[in-house]
């Protein structure tokens, strides 16, 4: 059940709970409780939506960091990732296998910025021995939804 | 100049669906739940392997049966999933689609005059296709109250002498009717006392929401007098790919491929290529499909409950197919008016036979977003067709 509630809620966490509960073929109640639970046990860490800011006036811009790092003796590298998530204008870092040790996702008004953080901020750090940006300058595909897929049916309407 | 047409073939009717798409077709924001396809596109690695067969340059015919690596991979597929066995080099022929199989099986099988007993509703082709071949169908009219399964009393009552071949059509279009394994024993029992042969198609066999598709095969007895049909159109979403396979006892695929083998020649090579990779790596894309699927029946039996429309609960398919009696109209009728009216196309039950009179079949291949746009104006037009009533 849990699995199905999160494969669901993963594509669309604003469904309602009732509908939820009938497509799974569920009463609500249990729904409900699962859910509760699974944000207690931080299953479920958010309710985020996924916005398309190109198509708005907002300026934005994201930026790819291949950060390669000194780790720590006892800690590795979780005290450097949580020095680096900490900054708000950092919005996903990943520990990374090959090349790299942390990759870091950032988002800044302006190309200005984001270079500012990285040479300011984040090459400073003790443990940062280099950093390498890529701006991204076009998001195809996000969060596993083609940003902008043409809702077209293809087939012919009426087939027996 | 002489009349260059053969009778048998003016006297086909039609397909009834036809009116209702051109309807449609010309109307703006009408939304269709008259599809009887998926509405995934193929699994993108099934796709890229027919690509990928193309820049190799696999553009030539392949053996009549099919591509040997196929017909390995369709056995290990029903062993797999059904528990079935069939031998790849001699029992298996893949076909453009099911529908050439169902034609072919016919056509292999049929002495003029004999009878094809033809379970309706059901899918429009068996008819002209026993036609074609020379038989007369014999319509066999499945009810509501036993939710539209065959029963051993329905099947016994149309044998007669020259009864020959008997097809069995589950999970059903249009009705989402399947036959479980003690209704499959029971009929069994009738088909070898009167020695009758088997063409079961099961194009939807991937598509069934209780515990598993069992097939007539699965009945022992059964394997040597049934032709299996099955194809990768409703399962993996290939529609338009038009591949698909019989299997059954060497004397009559052999038949079957000497058929084939002067009118097709083999089914599309690249299509082929494609439906091994679907085999080999596509369970989980059938699983997420069958999912969605029945995410959306249930759905939709919740909020025809919630109507008060009649309708028993389909376990297969993805059609749902519930009852209008109530409003006192044909199904063509009521299916004209929902379209004029709320602009929404239904498909008439009695497009798959005469007993579909007073259903109106619902395909469910459809996103949950567009189905609650149409099933809310179904649900206006049933509260004016009520008021009407009053």
């Amino acid at each position: 059940m849990r699995e199905q509630i999160l494969s669901i809620i993963e594509k669309n966490s604003r469904i309602d709970l009732k509908e939820l509960a009938i497509i799974l073929g569920a009463d609500e109640v249990t729904i409900v409780n699962e859910m509760a639970q699974m944000e207690k046990e931080g299953i479920i860490c958010g309710y985020h939506t996924l916005i398309d800011w190109e198509k708005t006036n907002v300026e934005k811009v994201n930026a790819l960091i291949e950060v390669r790092v000194t780790p720590q003796r006892g800690h590795g590298f979780d005290n450097i990732a949580e020095r680096i998530y900490k900054y708000p204008e950092v919005h996903a870092v990943y520990l990374i296998s090959g090349g790299y040790d942390l990759l870091v996702s950032l988002e800044g008004k302006s190309l200005k910025e984001v270079s500012n953080f990285v040479s300011d901020k984040l090459s400073t750090l003790d443990s940062v021995l280099s950093t390498a940006t890529h701006f991204i300058l076009k998001k195809y595909k996000d969060h596993g939804t083609i940003l902008d897929k043409k809702d077209v049916d293809e087939r012919i309407q009426v087939t027996p | 100049m002489r009349n260059p047409l053969a009778k048998k073939v003016v006297e086909m009717k039609p397909s009834g669906i036809r009116k209702f798409f051109d309807i449609v077709s010309e109307m703006k924001d009408a939304i269709s739940l008259g599809v009887g396809e998926p509405d995934f596109e193929t699994p993108w690695h099934i796709r890229d392997e027919g690509i990928y067969s193309l820049e190799k340059g696999k553009t030539f015919y392949t053996s009549n049966a099919g591509l040997k690596e196929l017909k390995i991979e369709i056995c290990n597929y029903l062993k797999r999933r059904y528990d079935i066995s069939y031998h790849f080099q001699d029992e298996v022929l893949v076909t453009v689609g099911g529908s050439e199989a169902i034609d072919i099986a016919l056509r292999a099988m049929i002495e003029p005059g004999d009878e094809v007993l033809i379970p309706q509703p059901s899918y429009v082709s068996y008819e002209p296709c026993a036609v074609l071949a020379g038989a007369k169908p014999v319509i066999i009219e499945l009810k509501h109250e036993n939710q539209f399964r065959l029963t051993a009393q329905e099947l016994e009552d149309a044998i007669t002498d020259k009864t020959k071949i008997l097809i069995l059509p589950f999970p059903n279009n249009p009705t989402g009717a399947i036959m479980e394994r003690k209704d499959l024993e029971e009929i069994a029992k009738v088909i070898e006392k009167h020695d009758l042969f088997v063409i079961s198609d099961e194009i939807y066999s991937e598509l069934n929401y209780t515990e598993k598709h069992v097939s007539i095969v699965n009945i022992p007895g059964m394997q040597e007098r049934t032709i299996l049909i099955n194809g990768f159109s409703k399962s993996y979403a290939m529609t338009g790919w038009r591949l698909g396979y019989a299997c059954g006892p060497e004397a009559i695929i052999t038949q079957m491929t000497k058929i084939h083998q002067f009118c097709i020649m083999c089914a599309p090579t690249t299509s082929q290529y494609a439906a091994v990779e679907a085999l080999k790596n596509g369970d989980e894309d059938v699983a997420m499909m069958r999912d969605a699927y029945n995410q959306r029946r249930r759905y939709l039996v919740h909020a025809f409950k919630e109507m008060g429309l009649e309708c028993f609960e389909p376990f297969g398919a993805f059609y749902i197919f519930p009852c209008i009696k109530e409003f006192g109209m044909t199904s063509e009728e009521f299916a004209t008016r929902f379209l004029m009216e709320e602009k929404v196309a239904v498909v008439p039950g009695t497009a798959f036979g005469d007993c579909g009179e007073g259903f109106i079949r619902i395909s469910y291949a459809y996103s949950l977003e567009k189905l609650k746009v149409a099933i809310g104006r179904l649900e206006k037009f049933v509260t004016k067709l009520r008021e009407e009533q009053k």
